[in-house]
């Protein structure tokens, strides 16, 4: 068999089905062989940059590894940015590049790059192929490291003599030999014993949880444990969706553009219970006064994680899953108390809130109300990068887990659209929501062809609000109203220092998104006003197929609460709303 | 407090190993001091071993780091304990001049050994404990050092 052969073999026995990337010259007889198989459905995506954050979309959606296949060179080289993402936020992907010929490695050959090089510092582990008698064992390898563990990207590159080349006793191996690499999956004993003991002890008694309950399935056990202990919990970007938004004890999303309630928990309780998340400071704010009053218990499958930023009392390593169903069983049951009492107050002494005045214009967190109320109950929703996404974490009623796709510890703008296109490819019956905004759906919006091309369904919402909204909101705030290039519709006959759009506003509007949508072969509606609001939401909703739906929204709105960059996190600003 | 800690991490003998390691310690920010790789007894495993400045806060953070590469097999942080022999090399070219016998004593006492001798300079080299080298290096700079290099600190547990 050759490389190629061989590669695509072992993509059916590790349960590929779909697949996303962009040929290229080293990379032809992989596509020969691919061509050919029936299980694997290949989608061509319009950059490389889409394939990989596809493939990690769909990993998102099915907990399953999302792979890609690019060429050389640039292809390889389009990749970084999505394969940074999935590092970031844990995701198992592994990105299959094809490289130059083995000889000629290192001699600046065309489309030659050092793939490991670039890759190395952003994924969790990468393989150039040196002969072909590694190739099965290399790819076990590959897809067992991105998914086991903490998940996370692995990138595979494959010189073209390697994929040409031919291996008589192909064997595809059932297990792999790492010996440096044993994930600790069962917390310790003691440790678990310890932190029951804690919480029996703690009167202010705070669950704090990410993205490790939603990639190690634990949502049954945390919801099962909060019922059993009425703590109250505050759960991250990453971890929306673990337990439903209306849960008496969900106390929202903590941080930076945290609730209130939430923020105000983390800093007032005398037990901080973390699961699967990393104290990142988009919520920690200043660690100096993070949680001061709390002895701190951190459950992470990830030893590097505790007592990274905040120092830990109680540590469990392990599986999320596995350490909250044993908690379970040795925590006590525990009554709402005074604690219970004091957070349920600030919940609704700060409720989330947003003004929609019936003849202004629309405001975005309304779109995304409406959203919440019109779509289906098992709906993904992809969200991109920016203010839309923080009013997407606040505003949407999160219902389970694996059903809101985000783009959190890196950030990457340009990750919605083709993001919900992997959800889509996975999940052809469920409905997929794209929100983004004007600023971050440009970034990849070479992706509406695929769509159309493919009839991949994404319902894509763009907020357009003229603005790169969340940089603007920073400079109106921080920066003296500075608004500098963040207009999207500022050109060289506005004035240098705009303060914002008044009545004399030069800007253009543009890009029209509806011939933008149409010129790509998909639906495209408008709204400008709050009564249409409902009326294209129903219609794109209800229509097969891509569609893209536009909501010229208000261009100053801002998002609160919001804490300033480096603030303590009951510091927050919570706006006029 | 910041501190010296000599770190020896065991590896995988892996295409690219080396590369990881000191990647990691620039991308996170972590200054080398010295670092020594080398095969062992075995020859799937090589021995890294690393010399960090940092708080013992800061250098577990980089061990666990560390750790978590799938090429590595096992961490160890050796700078509090007792029971390892930590040994450098160091080859050190001084200027002959005329002060050649007090040299010459030195060498003898520090139970070095001088490996060549030319009309300008005498080439010797020293092998042992970091301090006793840091100590050769003080007494022979009086007599004007072309240069000297250092190999870098390896160790071995006495158990």
């Amino acid at each position: 068999m050759t490389g190629a052969e061989i590669l695509i073999d072992a993509l059916k026995k590790e349960g590929v089905d779909v697949m996303f990337g962009y040929p290229g010259g080293v990379v032809i007889p992989i596509f020969d062989v691919l061509n050919r198989t029936r299980e694997i459905r290949f989608i061509l995506t319009r950059h490389e940059q889409g394939a990989t954050h596809a493939a990690d979309g769909y990993a998102r959606a099915t907990g399953k590894v999302g792979v890609c296949l690019v060429t050389s060179g640039p292809g390889a080289t389009n990749t970084v940015t999505g394969i940074a993402n999935a590092q970031l936020d844990s995701i198992p992907i592994v990105v299959i590049s094809g490289q130059v010929r083995s000889p000629v490695i290192g001699t600046d050959a065309f489309q030659e790059a050092d793939v490991v090089g670039l890759t190395r510092s952003i994924c969790k582990h990468n393989y150039l192929v040196q002969n072909i008698e590694e190739l099965p064992r290399i790819i076990k390898e590959a897809f067992h490291i991105a998914s086991t563990g903490r998940p996370g990207p692995v990138s595979l590159d494959i010189p073209a003599d390697i994929i040409n080349a031919s291996l008589k006793n192909y064997m595809y191996p059932k297990t792999v030999d790492l010996v440096g690499y044993k994930p600790t999956l069962k917390g310790n004993a003691r440790q678990i014993e310890r932190l029951a003991h804690a919480i029996a002890n703690a009167k202010r008694p705070l669950l704090y949880t990410g993205g490790g309950i939603i990639s190690s399935n634990a949502s049954p056990e945390l919801v099962k444990f909060i019922n059993k202990t009425n703590i109250p919990v505050v759960i991250t970007l990453m971890g929306l969706g673990s337990v439903p938004a209306d849960h008496q004890l969900f106390l929202g999303m903590p941080g930076m553009h945290g609730r209130v309630a939430a923020n105000y928990a983390l800093m007032q309780c005398d037990l901080l219970v973390a699961v699967g998340t990393r104290f990142d400071d988009r919520v920690t704010g200043n660690l100096q006064t993070f949680a001061k009053q709390a002895i701190v218990a951190h459950v992470d499958i990830d030893p590097a994680e505790i007592s990274k930023n905040v120092k830990t009392d109680i540590p469990v390593v392990g599986d999320a899953k596995n350490v909250l169903a044993e908690l379970i069983q040795k925590v006590a049951a525990r009554k709402p108390d005074e604690w219970n009492k004091t957070v349920n107050e600030w919940k609704t002494k700060h409720p989330l809130a947003y003004k929609q005045e019936k003849d202004g214009p629309i405001v975005p967190q309304y779109v995304i109300d409406r959203i919440s109320h019109l779509m289906k109950d098992d709906a993904i929703l992809v969200t991109d990068v920016g203010q839309h996404q923080m009013w997407s974490a606040l505003f949407l009623r999160h219902r389970q887990p694996r059903s809101f796709l985000s783009s959190g510890g890196l950030g990457t703008m340009g990750f919605g659209l083709p993001a919900a296109m992997g959800a889509a490819m996975a999940f052809p019956k469920r409905q997929v929501i794209d929100i983004s905004g004007d600023g971050s759906i440009q970034m990849n919006i070479q992706e509406l062809a695929t769509c159309a091309v493919n009839r991949i369904p994404v319902k894509i919402v763009v907020l357009n609000n003229g603005y790169l909204g969340m940089v603007r909101q920073w400079q109106q705030l921080f920066w003296k109203e500075n608004y500098a290039s963040t207009c999207l519709r500022q050109g060289p006959q506005c004035p240098p220092q705009c303060k914002g759009p008044g009545k004399k506003c030069k800007g253009v509007y543009w890009p029209d998104f509806v011939k933008v949508a149409e010129a790509n072969g998909l639906l495209g509606l408008r709204a400008e006003k709050p009564s249409d609001v409902d009326k294209v939401l129903k219609q794109g909703f209800k229509t097969k197929g891509p569609v893209l739906m536009e909501f010229v929204v208000k261009s100053m709105e801002n998002v609160y609460p919001m804490v300033p960059a480096g603030k303590s996190i009951n510091e927050i600003i919570t706006g006029d709303a | 407090m910041e501190d010296k800690h000599t770190i020896i991490i065991t590896v995988a003998n892996r295409v690219g190993v080396l590369a990881r390691i000191t990647g990691l310690l620039s991308a996170r920010g972590y200054n080398i001091e010295s670092i020594i790789a080398a095969p062992t007894e075995n020859p799937d495993i090589y021995k890294v071993h690393l010399v960090v400045h940092g708080t013992d806060e800061k250098v577990e953070q980089v061990a666990k780091q560390l750790n978590k590469l799938v090429d590595t097999i096992k961490i160890q942080d050796i700078s509090h304990k007792r029971n390892y022999i930590v040994r450098e090399f160091i080859l050190i070219k001084v200027n002959a001049g005329n002060a050649r016998s007090e040299i010459f004593e030195l060498v003898d006492v520090f139970r070095a050994k001088v490996v060549d001798v030319t009309k300008n300079h005498i080439i010797i080299d020293l092998s042992g404990p970091s301090h006793k080298i840091e100590r050769f290096i003080e007494l022979l700079r009086p007599y004007g050092i072309h240069e000297f290099v250092r190999s870098g600190k390896v160790a071995v547990s006495e158990n």
